[in-house]
C-alpha cells in the first residue's frame, strides 16, 4: 500500500496525554486493592493461617497421632497449647493437622470448581442453539439434585477412597451456578462491538473465546474461585461432621469438629479452637474475595447518591 | 399462558423423575443394606437378611435395573414408595417429619430473607459508614461460619443464659416437650422456647447471604437515573430511596432467593441434627447412614420438589415485581 | 411549521433574573488530583427566557445544572453561590431543596428509559410529583390531572395510557412522559439536560416542540443543555458555551452565531456538518481534545487546540468579559480583534483544500451487490414464559449496489433495519431469502476458506471506538490483528502497523501505547486503521462519527474522504446524520421498517426529496444557523416509529405520513391496500404512490 498519500486533515498527535507508562489492567486492579481496608485485613490474617498451617507443628513437641497418658482431658496450659482430648491428643497439633488438609481441601476443589464453570458455562453461551440447551437443562438437573445431598449419597463409596476422592466430588458438584452467570456473561460479550469485530476479520473461534471471552469474564471466575474456596472447606466440615466425610487416620477440621462439639459445653477447647481457627480462616478469605470484587468491577460499588 | 405452566410442568415432572431415580440407583449401587444385620446378635441367617431385604425390594442378589423398575411399578401403580428399613412406609414417614422440616424451613427463610434485605439496603445506603462496615464484617462471619457451628454455638450460649436465669427458658433439644400441660398458651410457649434456637440459626444463615446479595444490587440502584428523577420532583433522597430504589432493588432478589434455597435446605437438614429434631434432614442423614436405600430415594424426591416449588415461586415472584416481564 | 418568537413576547423579561449563578465551582476529590468539573460560572436566567448551554461531553454543562438542582453526589464541593429568586440554593438543605424541586424549578433528563422508574405506572409517577407538592390533592384528582397532563404534552389515547408502564413506551414517548412530569407543579424553571439526545431525528423535532409548548404553557424559563448547535440555534433566545468547566462564550443566539468571538465558537460552528452545505466543501477540522480537568496548566484551556493562540493565552486564562458587542461577552485574549472583523472565521480555521477532484466513474465494477435481501426474526416476550408474538421484518427486501471508488450512504431511524442489513453483509453467509455478491463472488456459495479470504476484502469501523477495540491491547496489536488471522509474519506486521498509523494521521511511534491514552477521535482513527491493514475493497462504516464529540466529527470524515478517494475504497456508509452522509455520500439510500423507500444519488435526493418520509427526515435535522432555523418550513411527522408487531397493509409509513393525512379518501385507500414498489419518480428510486404530491406538503404547512 502506497505510504505516500497526503492526508489534509491535521493529524492530533500533540494532544496525547503526556506519555504515560501504559497502566495494565492488573496493575489498576492491584492499585484499589491496596487501597481497601477489607483487603488487608484478609489479606494479613490470611497469610497467618497458611503459616500456622504449614509450620504450625514445627514448633510443637506433639503430633496429631501422639496420645499424651498422663494428661487426659485437659485444658490449655504451657504443655498443651489448645489442651487435650480424652485420649491426651494434642488439640493444637491435630488443629494444625486438620487445618492442613481443609486448606488443601479447598485450594484445589475451589478454583476446579470455577475452571469447569468456565469452560462449560462460555461453551453454553457462545454456541448457544442446542449446545446450549443441553448444558443448561443438565445444569437444572444438578441443581434439583442438590450438591451436598449427592455428596452425602455417594460418602459411603468416598469413605473406601481417599480423601481425593472428596475434593473431585467437592469440584464435580459445585460449579453449576457459576456457570450460568457465565454463560450470560458471555452472551453479552458475544454481541460487544469488539468481538464482532474480531468475528468480521476472520478471527477463529478458540482464539475469540481465549483472548476476547474468556479474559472479560475472568474477574468474576478470579472472585468465585476464591469463593469457591470458601464454601468447598464449608461442605467438607459439613460432611465430616456426620462422619460422611474424611475418615481415619485422615483428619480434617470437620472431624474435630464432630469429636469436640459433644463435649462444647463441659471441655470447650475441645470445639472453640478448631471452630474459631477455620471460621476466622474462611473469614479471611471472604473478606479478600469481597475485596477483590470491588477491586475489578469498580462499579459494582458506585455510590452516587 | 396456560401451556407454558404446563410445558414447564412436565419439565419438572422429568427433572424430579430423574433425580429420584438417579438417587435410587447410586444408592442401590454403593449401598450395602444387608450390613445393619450382620452385626445382630442373635446373628441372623445370611437367608432370613436376604429375605428380610426382599421385603424392601433391596436384595443385592437382584439387578439394579430390575430392582428399580419393581420401585417404580410400584410408586407408579400403588402410590406405594416402600419402606424404611424400621419397616415404616417411606410416604407416610415423609408426610409425617415434612412438617417438621417445613416449620422450621419456611419461618427461617422467610425471616431470613426479610432480615437480609432490610440489613443490605441500609448497608448500601451508608456504604463504607460504621454501620455498613459491622454488618459486612458480621455477615462474612457468619458465611464463615459452618451451619452447625453456629448451632452448637447458640446452644452454649443458651446454656450460659439457663443457668443464668435459673430456668430452662430456652430448649434446645427436640422440636417439643413432651409433658406439656394442655391447652393453646403452654403448647404455643413451648414451640417458642423449642423453635428459638434453630431458627435464629437459619435466619442468621440466611441473613447473611442475602444481605451481601441486596446491598450489591441495591448500590447499583442507588446509581440509576430514576432516583435523581424521583428527586428531582421533590422527594428527599432518603423517600426516594425508600420508594423507588428498594422496590426494584427486590426484584434480583427473586431469583437469588431460588439459588439460595439449596443451601438453606441442606443447612436446616444439619440443624435439625444439631438440635435433635426428627424432620426430613434426619431421615436423610439417617438413611444414608443406615443403608436405608427406599428413604434416600424418598427424601431426594422431597428436595427435588421443593427445589422445583421453590424456583417456580422465585419465577411468580419476579414476574409481580417486575412489569417488564409480565405477559 | 415556522418558528418564530411570538412566545417570547409573552413574557417580556421581568427586571430581576429568576436563576443567578455565581463563581460556581465544583470539585470532585479524587486521589489523583482533584477534578474541577466546574471552575467559576457565572449566568442567570431571567424569567421566561430560553437559554441554551453548548458544551463537548466533559465540559461540566450538565454539573452546573445538576448543582443548580442540588443533585450531585454528595462528595462534590460546591463553592459560588446559586440564587433562586433570592434565595441562596447552596445554603437549603435536602429538605428544603426537595420542596423547590418539582414544584419550582423541574428536570428533563437525557435518557428518558433509565430515568422512569421501571416498576411504577406513568400515571403512578406524574401523580407522585403532584401529590409530594400538594397534600390536599386527592389520588383521583392527581389521576385526572396525570392524564390531562399527558394529553397536553401529546401523547394519544392518555386514558390508557396513564396505566402503562415505561418500557410500554417508545423513547420519544417516555420523554413526552418526563416532560409532562416536569410541567406537572407549573415551574418557574425547567432545566432540560441533553433531552433529546438519545431520541432520532423525526422525535427529537417533537420533543422541542413539546417543550417549547410547555414553556408556552407554564410561561417557565427553560435552560436548554445540549451539545447540539443546531438545537440551541432554533429555539433558544441566548447561548452560553462551555469548555473545560467554564463559560467562553455568551450572548444572544442571532450575534454567537453569525459572529463567534471566541474561537472555541467559531470552530465548532464551522466544523459541524450543514444540510445546506454539505457535499460542496469540506469540513474544517477542530482537533484535538479538551484538556483534563484534573491537572489543569495555566492559560486558557482552549490554546493547545486554538490556531491562533499566543503566548498570553498559554500564560493567563481570559477573563468572560465583553468587546464591544451588547451582551456578548466572550473569554478570549484576542476576541477584540475578532470583534472588530480584524480575524475572520475564514482565517482562524480555515477550510481545507481536497486532495484531488474525484471522477465519478458509472461504469466501475461492482463490489457490493445486494439483492432482495431479507432477515425476519421471531419476536419473543416475556423473561419467564418466553413465547413468539410476531415477526420483526427487521430487512424485507431490500437492494443496494456500491460500485468501486464510491460511497453508499444507508440513512434511516433506529430500527429501520440499517445495522441488520450491514451485519448481514458482514457475515458472508446465504441470507434468508435475496443474495449478496461480494467482487462478483456470491457469498452463499463460498468454502470457509474463500470465505476467510474474502474478509481481506471487506472491513468494518464500528460506530463506538471504545466499545470496538479491545482495551487491553496496545493499538500497535489492535491494528495487527486481521494481519495475526492472515498469517502475516510478525516483521511485516509491525511495518504495515506502522504505515497504517501514518495513514490515518497518527504518530507510527504511538503502536504500543494503550487505547485509553488517546482521544475519541484518535480511537476512531484506530479503528479505521484496523480497518485498512488487510487492503480492503469495501469498508463497512457503521455510524462512524455519531459517538464522538462534534468537534472531531470533521476531521474523521474528512480522513474517510480522503482515504477513499486515494486509495479507491468504497464504503457502504451508514448513519442516521443526514447532513453528514450528505457530506461523503454518492448515492444515498432511506431506509423506513426494513424497506428502502427512496433510492438515488446524493445530489437528486437531497435537492428534490420525494418521498414524504426523506423530506420529513431532513426537515427534522436542526440547522445550525437561527436565521435559517427561524424562517424555515418543516415536515413534522407525527407519532413514532410503528411497534414491530402492527401488522400495517399497504404503504408501512402511511401511519405517520404526512402527505397522507393530505389525500382525498379514495387515494388513501390505494395506501392502504397496495404496498408500493419502488418506482422511478425524477431521477430518484421512490416508493410512494404519490410522490408526485409531494409539493402538496409545502403548502399546507
Amino acid at each position: 500500500m502506497a505510504t505516500e498519500i497526503p492526508i489534509s486533515t491535521t493529524a492530533d498527535t500533540d494532544v496525547v496525554t503526556p506519555r504515560s507508562k501504559p497502566t495494565s489492567r492488573l496493575t489498576l486492579i492491584w492499585r484499589r486493592l491496596r487501597s481497601t481496608p477489607r483487603f488487608w485485613v484478609g489479606g494479613i490474617m490470611l497469610g497467618f493461617f497458611v503459616l500456622f498451617a504449614v509450620f504450625g507443628n514445627t514448633i510443637n513437641i506433639y503430633s496429631p497421632t501422639d496420645q499424651d497418658i498422663y494428661a487426659l482431658n485437659e485444658a490449655p496450659n504451657a504443655q498443651h497449647w489448645f489442651g487435650t482430648n480424652t485420649i491426651g491428643q494434642d488439640i493444637y497439633a491435630q488443629t494444625v493437622a486438620g487445618l492442613q488438609k481443609s486448606l488443601l481441601i479447598g485450594i484445589i476443589a475451589g478454583p476446579s470448581a470455577s475452571l469447569l464453570a468456565a469452560i462449560i458455562g462460555s461453551t453454553a453461551g457462545y454456541f448457544g442453539g442446542r449446545i446450549e440447551v443441553v448444558i443448561v437443562w443438565f445444569i437444572n438437573l444438578l441443581l434439583v439434585l442438590p450438591a451436598f445431598f449427592i455428596l452425602v449419597l455417594l460418602a459411603p463409596m468416598l469413605r473406601q477412597l481417599s480423601w481425593m476422592a472428596i475434593v473431585v466430588f467437592l469440584a464435580l458438584f459445585g460449579w453449576m451456578i457459576m456457570a450460568q452467570v457465565v454463560r450470560n456473561q458471555t452472551k453479552a460479550i458475544k454481541d460487544r462491538d469488539f468481538v464482532k469485530a474480531a468475528r468480521y476479520m476472520g478471527v477463529s473461534t478458540p482464539r475469540i473465546l481465549s483472548r476476547h471471552i474468556i479474559p472479560n469474564v475472568a474477574s468474576i471466575l478470579i472472585v468465585d474461585a476464591t469463593l469457591g474456596v470458601v464454601s468447598a472447606i464449608l461442605t467438607e466440615t459439613s460432611l465430616s461432621y456426620f462422619n460422611l466425610g474424611i475418615q481415619k487416620p485422615d483428619v480434617s477440621i470437620g472431624t474435630l469438629l464432630a469429636e469436640g462439639s459433644g463435649a462444647a459445653v463441659t471441655r470447650p477447647w475441645l470445639f472453640v479452637f478448631p471452630a474459631g481457627v477455620l471460621v476466622l480462616m474462611l473469614f479471611a478469605i471472604s473478606l479478600m474475595a469481597d475485596a477483590l470484587r470491588d477491586a475489578i468491577d469498580p462499579t459494582s460499588g458506585a455510590n452516587r447518591d | 399462558m396456560g401451556k407454558y405452566v404446563l410445558r414447564r410442568f412436565v419439565n419438572y415432572f422429568i427433572l424430579a423423575f430423574i433425580a429420584t431415580v438417579t438417587a435410587y440407583i447410586t444408592s442401590s449401587a454403593f449401598m450395602d443394606p444387608a450390613a445393619r444385620y450382620r452385626g445382630q446378635n442373635p446373628p441372623l441367617s445370611e437367608s432370613s437378611i436376604k429375605s428380610i431385604l426382599d421385603g424392601h425390594g433391596t436384595n443385592p442378589d437382584v439387578p439394579i435395573l430390575e430392582r428399580t423398575w419393581t420401585w417404580l411399578t410400584k410408586i407408579f401403580l400403588h402410590g406405594d414408595f416402600s419402606t424404611t428399613v424400621h419397616n415404616n412406609p417411606v410416604f407416610q414417614e415423609i408426610m409425617t417429619r415434612a412438617s417438621v422440616s417445613l416449620k422450621l424451613l419456611l419461618i427461617g427463610s422467610i425471616l431470613g430473607a426479610i432480615l437480609g434485605v432490610v440489613l443490605g439496603v441500609w448497608g448500601a445506603v451508608k456504604q463504607y459508614k460504621a454501620s455498613d462496615q459491622t454488618v459486612t464484617y458480621a455477615s462474612y462471619l457468619i458465611i464463615a461460619t459452618p451451619t452447625f457451628v453456629i448451632g452448637v454455638i447458640l446452644m452454649i450460649i443458651a446454656t450460659g443464659f439457663n443457668r443464668l436465669i435459673g430456668t430452662s427458658l430456652i430448649r434446645f433439644s427436640g422440636e417439643y416437650t413432651a409433658d406439656i400441660p394442655p391447652g393453646f398458651f403452654p403448647w404455643f410457649t413451648d414451640q417458642l422456647s423449642h423453635m428459638l434456637l434453630p431458627t435464629l440459626a437459619l435466619v442468621l444463615m440466611g441473613a447473611a447471604t442475602y444481605s451481601r446479595y441486596q446491598r450489591s444490587v441495591m448500590l447499583d440502584v442507588l446509581a440509576s437515573d430514576f432516583i435523581r428523577t424521583a428527586r428531582s420532583k421533590g422527594r428527599t433522597r432518603k423517600t426516594a430511596l425508600v420508594k423507588h430504589g428498594v422496590r426494584v432493588a427486590l426484584i434480583p432478589m427473586s431469583t437469588y432467593f431460588a439459588y439460595a434455597f439449596g443451601t438453606l435446605v441442606a443447612g436446616s437438614a444439619m440443624l435439625e441434627v444439631v438440635f435433635s429434631w426428627h424432620g426430613m434432614g434426619e431421615f436423610t442423614i439417617n438413611s444414608i447412614l443406615q443403608s436405608d436405600i427406599n428413604a434416600a430415594a424418598g427424601s431426594v424426591l422431597f428436595i427435588a420438589v421443593l427445589t422445583l416449588i421453590s424456583s417456580t415461586l422465585s419465577e411468580v415472584l419476579y414476574a409481580a415485581l417486575d412489569p417488564r416481564v409480565r405477559i | 411549521m415556522t418558528e418564530t418568537l411570538s412566545t417570547n413576547q409573552s413574557h417580556p423579561p421581568a427586571e430581576a433574573p429568576i436563576l443567578e449563578v455565581r463563581d460556581l465551582t465544583v470539585t470532585f476529590p479524587n486521589h489523583k488530583g482533584d477534578v474541577k468539573a466546574v471552575r467559576g460560572v457565572d449566568y442567570e436566567v431571567m424569567p421566561g427566557e430560553f437559554l441554551g448551554i453548548v458544551g463537548e461531553s466533559g465540559s461540566g454543562k450538565s454539573v452546573s445544572s445538576m448543582a443548580v438542582m442540588g443533585l450531585l453526589p454528595s462528595n462534590a464541593r460546591i463553592d459560588g453561590s446559586i440564587k433562586y429568586r433570592g434565595r441562596s440554593l447552596l445554603d437549603m438543605d435536602d429538605h428544603e431543596m426537595s420542596k423547590l424541586r418539582g414544584s419550582e424549578i423541574a428536570m428533563v433528563f437525557q435518557d428518558p428509559l433509565s430515568a422512569l422508574t421501571p416498576v411504577y405506572t406513568i400515571g403512578e409517577q406524574i401523580s407522585e410529583g403532584l401529590l409530594l407538592h400538594d397534600a390536599t390533592m386527592s389520588k383521583e384528582a392527581a389521576h385526572e390531572r396525570a392524564i390531562e397532563l399527558l394529553r397536553i404534552v401529546g401523547i394519544p389515547g392518555p386514558e390508557r395510557r396513564v396505566r402503562a408502564y415505561p418500557h410500554e413506551f417508545s423513547g420519544g414517548m417516555r420523554q413526552r412522559a418526563m416532560i409532562a412530569i416536569a410541567i406537572a407543579n407549573d415551574p418557574d424553571l425547567i432545566i432540560a439536560d441533553e433531552p433529546t439526545t438519545a431520541l432520532d431525528v423525526t422525535i427529537q423535532a417533537q420533543i422541542l416542540d413539546v417543550l417549547q409548548k410547555a414553556r408556552e404553557i407554564t410561561g417557565a424559563a427553560i435552560v436548554l443543555i445540549t451539545h447540539d448547535l443546531g438545537v440551541v440555534a432554533g429555539h433558544a433566545d441566548r447561548i452560553a458555551v462551555m469548555y473545560a468547566g467554564r463559560l467562553v462564550e455568551t450572548g444572544p443566539v442571532e450575534q454567537v452565531f453569525a459572529r463567534p468571538q471566541m474561537p472555541y465558537t467559531t470552530g465548532l460552528l464551522r466544523s459541524v456538518p450543514n444540510l445546506a452545505t454539505a457535499g460542496t466543501q469540506r469540513l474544517v477540522p477542530l482537533e484535538g481534545k479538551p484538556p483534563s480537568l484534573s491537572n489543569m496548566v495555566p492559560g486558557c484551556p482552549f490554546a493547545p487546540r486554538c490556531p491562533i493562540a499566543i503566548d498570553t493565552c498559554r500564560e493567563v486564562e481570559p477573563e468572560l468579559i465583553g468587546h464591544g458587542t451588547p451582551g456578548v461577552a466572550a473569554a478570549c485574549h484576542r476576541a477584540d480583534e475578532i470583534a472588530s472583523g480584524e480575524l475572520t472565521a475564514g482565517s482562524i480555521f480555515p477550510r481545507p483544500e481536497p486532495v484531488q477532484k474525484r471522477v465519478k466513474n458509472g461504469d466501475a465494477d461492482r463490489v457490493l451487490e445486494v439483492t432482495g435481501l431479507q432477515k425476519h426474526f421471531p419476536l419473543l416476550k416475556g423473561a419467564v414464559f418466553k413465547r413468539q408474538i410476531g415477526t420483526v421484518r427487521a430487512v424485507d427486501g431490500i437492494d443496494l449496489e456500491i460500485r468501486e471508488g464510491q460511497t453508499l450512504g444507508l440513512v434511516g431511524e433506529s430500527g429501520c433495519g440499517k445495522s441488520t442489513t450491514i451485519g448481514e453483509v458482514l457475515e458472508m453467509v446465504a441470507p434468508q431469502k435475496g443474495k449478496i455478491v461480494i467482487n462478483g463472488v456470491d457469498v452463499s456459495e463460498l468454502s470457509k476458506r474463500d470465505r476467510l479470504a474474502m474478509r481481506k476484502d471487506v472491513q468494518v469501523v464500528f460506530q463506538d471506538p471504545m466499545a470496538a477495540i479491545d482495551p487491553r491491547l496496545p493499538v500497535g496489536e489492535v491494528i495487527a490483528e486481521p494481519l495475526t488471522v492472515h498469517k502475516v509474519p510478525a516483521r511485516k506486521r509491525n511495518d504495515t502497523v506502522a504505515e497504517m498509523l501514518e495513514l490515518v494521521g497518527l504518530d507510527a511511534n504511538m503502536a504500543d501505547r494503550y487505547p485509553h491514552e488517546f482521544s475519541g477521535g484518535q480511537r476512531q482513527r484506530i479503528g479505521i486503521a484496523r480497518a485498512l491493514v488487510t487492503n480492503p475493497k469495501l469498508l463497512v462504516l457503521d455510524e462512524p462519527v455519531s459517538a464522538l464529540d462534534v468537534s472531531v466529527q470533521a476531521g474523521v470524515i474528512n480522513l474517510l474522504e480522503d482515504l477513499r478517494d486515494s486509495l479507491g475504497l468504497s464504503y457502504l456508509f451508514v448513519a442516521h446524520d443526514l447532513a453528514v452522509v450528505r457530506q461523503i455520500a454518492d448515492h444515498v439510500a432511506v431506509m423506513y421498517l426494513g424497506r428502502i423507500v427512496e433510492f438515488g444519488a446524493s445530489e437528486d435526493l437531497y435537492d428534490n426529496p420525494q418521498h414524504p418520509y426523506t423530506r420529513a427526515l431532513m426537515s427534522a435535522i436542526p440547522v445550525p444557523d437561527p436565521a435559517v432555523e427561524k424562517s424555515r418550513e418543516r415536515v413534522l411527522l407525527s407519532g413514532d416509529l410503528p411497534s414491530p408487531t402492527d401488522e400495517i397493509t399497504g404503504c408501512s409509513f402511511r401511519t405517520r405520513c404526512p402527505l397522507f393525512a393530505l389525500l382525498p379518501e379514495t387515494d388513501q385507500d390505494r395506501c392502504a391496500r397496495d404496498d408500493p414498489q419502488p418506482r422511478r419518480a425524477e431521477s430518484n428510486l421512490v416508493a410512494c404512490h404519490f410522490s408526485e404530491r409531494i409539493h402538496e406538503l409545502e403548502h399546507s404547512s
